[in-house]
Order: C-alpha cells, then structure tokens, then sequence
C-alpha cells in the first residue's frame, strides 16, 4: 500500500541518510538520498517527492534556502526539517515559511512514524482535493462552445479575458447561439468556478414569482409559501448568477434588481433578516435593449449596470464553417447515447445543414441532428433523415414572361410546402389554375429535405 | 507449504544476554521458518566501537557489521540477540535492526522488558516479545517489507504495545512472499554448490 509514495532525505551527514533510508525502505515508501542541495535539486527531476527530510545545517546552501526553491518547484511537497537542538529557532523558521514540521536528532521512532503517517495522510487528502478541483472544473465546463471560425475564436478570447475579474458581462445574441455556454464558460475560468453558477431565465418565470425566485422567501410570505426557500441570489454567494432574458423583465423588478446589484444584499419575501451575497452578474438577451431603454420599457441606470462588457454571438449562418464540426460534435454524442452506429453524415445532408440559415441556430441544428438520428439508418445520415427544408431560390431559366412564371410559382409552392391552396391564394390564382400551371410548366417537388 | 531443504538460522546471543529468554527462540523458530536453527555458542563479541557514551546506547548498525565480519563465512541468516539498548543514529533508540535481504540482524530484550518501563518482570510476556521482534527482523532478513495488517508480524511497531498486538505470524501475502524466498535462497545455494 505504501509503495506509491515517496520519501526524499536531504543530510550532509551519511549516517543520518543511512539510517532513515534504510527506516523509510522497509516501511515500503521508495527512498531517495541526497548529501547537499545542488543534488536535492537535482534529484527534483525524477520526483515529485512526497515528503522531503531536508537538514538545516549544511555546507553551501543551507536548508531554508532549499525549501524555498523546492516550493519553487513544487509547492505540494511536505517539507520536515531535520534539526538538532541547538537550531531550533531556524526550524520555527523553517516552519513560518511552509515547512509541514521538524525533527530534532536523535527522533523517537514512535513520533516519526506517526508524523509521517500524517504527513502522508494529508498529502492524500490535498491531492484528492486537487483532482476534486480539476473534476468539478470538467463538470462545470460541461458542453462546450464548438467552432474553428475566427468570429466564434474570438468569443472564447473575449470570455476567458473577461473571465477573471468581476466585471458584470453582458451576452447578446440571436436565441440558441450558445449565450448560456459563453456564461458557463466565463464562470469556469473564474476564480469563482469552485462556487455555484445558478441559471434564471426571467422570460419563463411569471413576474410575480421572479420576485420569489431571486429572492427567495419566508415560510408563510403569501399562501403557498408552506415552507422558507432560498432564493438565486443566495444561492449564488461566492459564484456566479446567470439572468437569461434579462430583457423581460418588469419594470417593478427592475428597481429590485438594480438595488441588489449595486448593495449585494437583500431580504427574502415576508422576512427582515438583510441578507449578504457575493456574486457575479452575468446576464444576456436576444433582443434589442437600447431599443426598449428608448421606449422606456428598461431602466436606463439598470441598462448601464448590466451593459459593462458586451460580449456578442454571431449567429450560426455567420459561421457556416463552424457547421460541420458542430453537426459532428452532436452525431457522436448522439450516436454514443441511442448505442447507433451511425458514423457519419453524407455529403448531400452535410451540404443542406451548410446551406440551410438555421434561425434556431445551434439549437436548431443540434435538435435537426438528434431527430436525423431517430430516422437515419447506419451508417449515415441521409438528407431525408433531416427534419429541414432547404428552399431554393430559383431563378427564370431566360427572360421570357413564361420562364419568370414558372420560377415564382415554384418558389411560391416550396415558401407553402407545396400547400395547393395557400400558394394559389398567394399567387392570387385559383387551386384549377395552379394545378394547370404546374401541368404545364411540369414542375415537381424535388428540393425537400 | 513445506521445503525439503531449507536455509539456515544462526542465533547469536551477544553478552550481556538473558540466556533463559534466548533458549526459547530456536524450536520456536525452526517451527516458523521450517528450517534448521543453530544456536551459536561462542558468545563474545567486542562491542566498545558500537557503544556510544553520551547516548549510554549502542549503535544497532555498528553491532550488526561486527557480526557480519565475525560471520562471514556462515551460509544463512546471523540473529544477534542482546539486552541492552540499541539505537540506530537518527532514532533515540530501537527494538531491533535488520539488513533488508541480507544475511545479518539483532534484536535488543531492552525495551521489551516490562522493568524498563516500571513494571515488574514478566518474562513469559518478553520472550513473546522477542519472538516477534526475531521473526520481525528475521522477515526483513528474507527480503520482507513492513505489512500494513496490524495482525501481521511485518506490521511494524514502535512501541510494546504495538508489539503486544500483533500475532507472531506472517498474514497470508506475507507467508507467501517469504516461502518464495526461502525457496530462492535454497536453489541459490544448490546452484552455487
């Protein structure tokens, strides 16, 4: 069991080295052995160590020095200081500037191996920490934003700048571009990742119990509150609060939320207790804020707290070459959860999913991919597969009035869907009419996807 | 699992020594390590090179490189047992000390003893003690590192009562290991022969 970890004894004095080399070998760590700092040092390269004896007292440079350089190296390294009683002071030295305890020579047996137990204990636990941390780094991180196209490389430049201060950041954005992920991924390169990021979108929550939602509220505040509940802002303290569709929100909210935002603290519904939070803001919005400051439908000091550093999300269409790493991103992910070995996706289905405009954006496209998935047949996925249409424009093969005629009544019947009655209403021709055309002109619906 | 021809175990009893408690090693041994268990009868050994004056201890390594140059040309495991305190330099003091997979260890009754520590004599509790901590060394002789088991007697202790829990027996993986290499030595020497 104790193979794994390792014991570094640095001692100008060989029979020091000796003895707890041969202690610490037959306890089963792997021992190493230097007789000064520059080999210490040296021996660095071929650790990590977990915990390393190191000597006061030596020739050259003396241990305090090599502590420090060795934290230089790795600031995870249990230091014990080895000392005789004469040094003690540079021990307690030793020990304000991070080292984990010290030793006077001679040592009871029975103390160094219980204080090494416990060194190795809490080394254990600092490294279970540490992968802990690097674990909820990945859950945090979660989907991520997928593209190659410079409008897109330049969103995450802007995300991960803005992501270390606690600057209040505004995303805006057409709906389904990924405003969320952008937030998800400001808050993961925080400092505050390690803390809750807690997600309200406005639009869906009714006004009146936004209040509540935010806030939270005391048992008895109004009739259902049966029970006290905390609300996003609370819960938010030390992490990050993401207001999605700020844009909704009503004006009496408003005034609410511009008090939060600038005192941090609040009272719950129905309560007195004030109530402290440290959180950060992020908020985002599909639609046109100036527009609604102009109308007055939002606070213009509201618009100014929230709108501190924009960061915008081109839409899908502006990024077409983004498309197929996206629609690949969601084909394994798909494939891997319905177990369907379906590999790819034609170049035909691939061409419609480049050419289509997408006015969900990756939304829409990931909903297209899970729903082509259902359908498709292994391996690949067909353009029938794809729940979209693709309508073309088409053009009049000449100039003659027959041939313009032609191109607008087949445009018309693929904007319908080749709704019959709604295309002939639209061209202002009866159904009989529009049959007859498309006898004549011979027009078939070829292009739906 | 049993050996046809097993290696063997020299006991050395280093003056000044309880002879009374030494006797009760060999067959208890010889049983353990199911080979022969000679018992060494020359009894004097200089230790004043081992002897350090203002620790009033002996050195546990020094007393071992006696032995080593005394025993050289035995073929088998030298145990050294004496009854004053032995120290190793870092330590302010130890029960025993063994080469790891070498030829030669030492086991002190010092602080085994029950007097040391202000009790009255109990040398049936000793003698248990000693045995442990001579199958212990002897363990480490044959290559054997501390055991984890607080049952096993490769766990190791620091204190009596650490010794007093542990059983005089090897835990299954530790059993193994050891019979692996008493069978390894025993071919080593056929093949040298």
């Amino acid at each position: 069991m104790t193979h794994k970890f390792s014991i570094l004894v640095v001692d100008d004095e060989f029979i020091v080295r000796d003895s707890l080399s041969k202690w610490f070998t037959q306890d089963g760590y792997k021992v190493g052995v230097a007789e000064n700092a520059a080999q210490a040092l040296k021996l660095m390269n071929e650790g990590p160590w977990d915990i390393i004896f190191i000597d006061i007292k030596m020739p050259g440079m003396d241990g305090l020095e090599l502590q420090k350089r060795i934290k230089e190296i790795d600031p995870n390294a249990i230091i014990i200081i080895i000392t005789a009683f004469a040094s003690v002071d540079s021990a307690v030295q030793a020990l304000k500037e991070g080292a984990y305890d010290y030793i006077t020579k001679p040592v009871d047996p029975d103390y160094l191996s219980h204080l090494v137990k416990n060194a190795l204990k809490q080394k254990k636990l600092t490294d279970e920490n540490i992968k802990l941390r690097e674990h909820v780094s990945e859950l945090v991180m979660g989907e991520e934003l997928i593209g190659e196209s410079p409008q897109i490389k330049k969103v995450i430049e802007l995300a991960k700048t803005v992501a270390p201060t606690n600057t209040t950041v505004m995303i805006r954005g057409e709906s389904g571009t990924g405003k969320e992920l952008v937030a998800r991924l400001i808050h993961a390169h925080s400092p505050r990742r390690y803390f809750p990021f807690i997600s309200v979108n406005c639009g869906a929550v009714p006004d009146t119990l936004l209040e509540s939602e935010l806030f939270g509220h005391e048992k008895g505040a109004f009739t259902d509150a049966l029970y006290r509940r905390k609300g996003k802002f609370e819960l938010a303290d030390g992490g990050t609060i993401f207001l999605d569709e700020v844009g909704t929100i009503s004006l009496k909210m408003q005034i609410q939320l511009l008090r939060v935002l600038e005192t941090k603290q609040f009272t719950r519904i129905g309560g007195n207790e004030i109530i402290t939070s440290d959180f950060r803001v992020i908020c985002a919005t599909n639609s046109d804020l100036e527009q609604a400051v102009k109308e007055g439908r939002f606070r213009e000091d509201l618009y100014y707290r929230l709108n501190v550093f924009t960061i915008f999300i081109p839409p899908l269409r502006e990024r077409r070459s983004d498309i197929p790493l996206i629609a690949k991103y969601y084909l394994e992910k798909y494939a891997t959860m319905m177990h369907k070995p379906i590999t790819e996706i034609s170049p035909e289905a691939m061409d419609i999913l480049i050419r289509y405009d997408w006015p969900g954006n990756v939304r829409e496209l990931k909903n297209a991919i899970e729903r082509a998935m259902v359908l498709a047949k292994p391996p690949a996925i067909r353009p029938q597969d794809l729940p979209i249409q693709l309508i073309e424009e088409e053009q009049p093969e000449n100039e003659t009035l027959e041939a313009v005629e032609k191109a607008h009544i087949l445009k018309i019947l693929n904007k319908t869907n080749w709704n019959i009655t709604q295309s002939a209403k639209i061209l202002g021709i009866d159904r009989v009419t529009l049959y007859n055309k498309i006898e004549k002109y011979n027009l078939k619906r070829n292009r739906v996807a | 699992m049993t050996l046809t021809k097993p290696c063997k175990i020299l006991i050395v009893p280093i003056y000044p020594v309880d002879l009374e408690l030494v006797l009760t090693l060999p067959s208890q041994l010889r049983e353990i390590f199911k080979c022969d268990v000679l018992l060494d009868n020359t009894n004097h050994l200089n230790l004043l090179s081992a002897y350090d004056s203002s620790r009033e201890q002996f050195n546990s390594t020094k007393i071992i490189s006696i032995l080593l140059e005394k025993f050289k040309n035995f073929n088998g495991k030298v145990l050294g047992v004496i009854s004053i305190d032995l120290f190793i330099p870092v330590l302010t003091y130890v029960f025993g000390e063994a080469q790891l997979k070498g030829k030669v260890s030492i086991v002190s009754t010092f602080r085994l003893n029950e007097i040391t520590y202000g009790f009255p004599e109990n040398k049936k509790l000793t003698a248990e003690r000693l045995l442990k901590e001579a199958v212990h060394e002897l363990g480490h002789n044959f290559g054997l590192l501390h055991c984890e088991n607080y049952l096993c007697v490769m766990h190791s202790s620091t204190s009596v009562e650490e010794v007093d829990i542990k059983t005089a027996s090897f835990c299954d993986e530790c059993y193994k290991k050891l019979f692996g290499q008493i069978s390894t030595e025993f071919n080593d020497h056929h093949n040298g022969e």
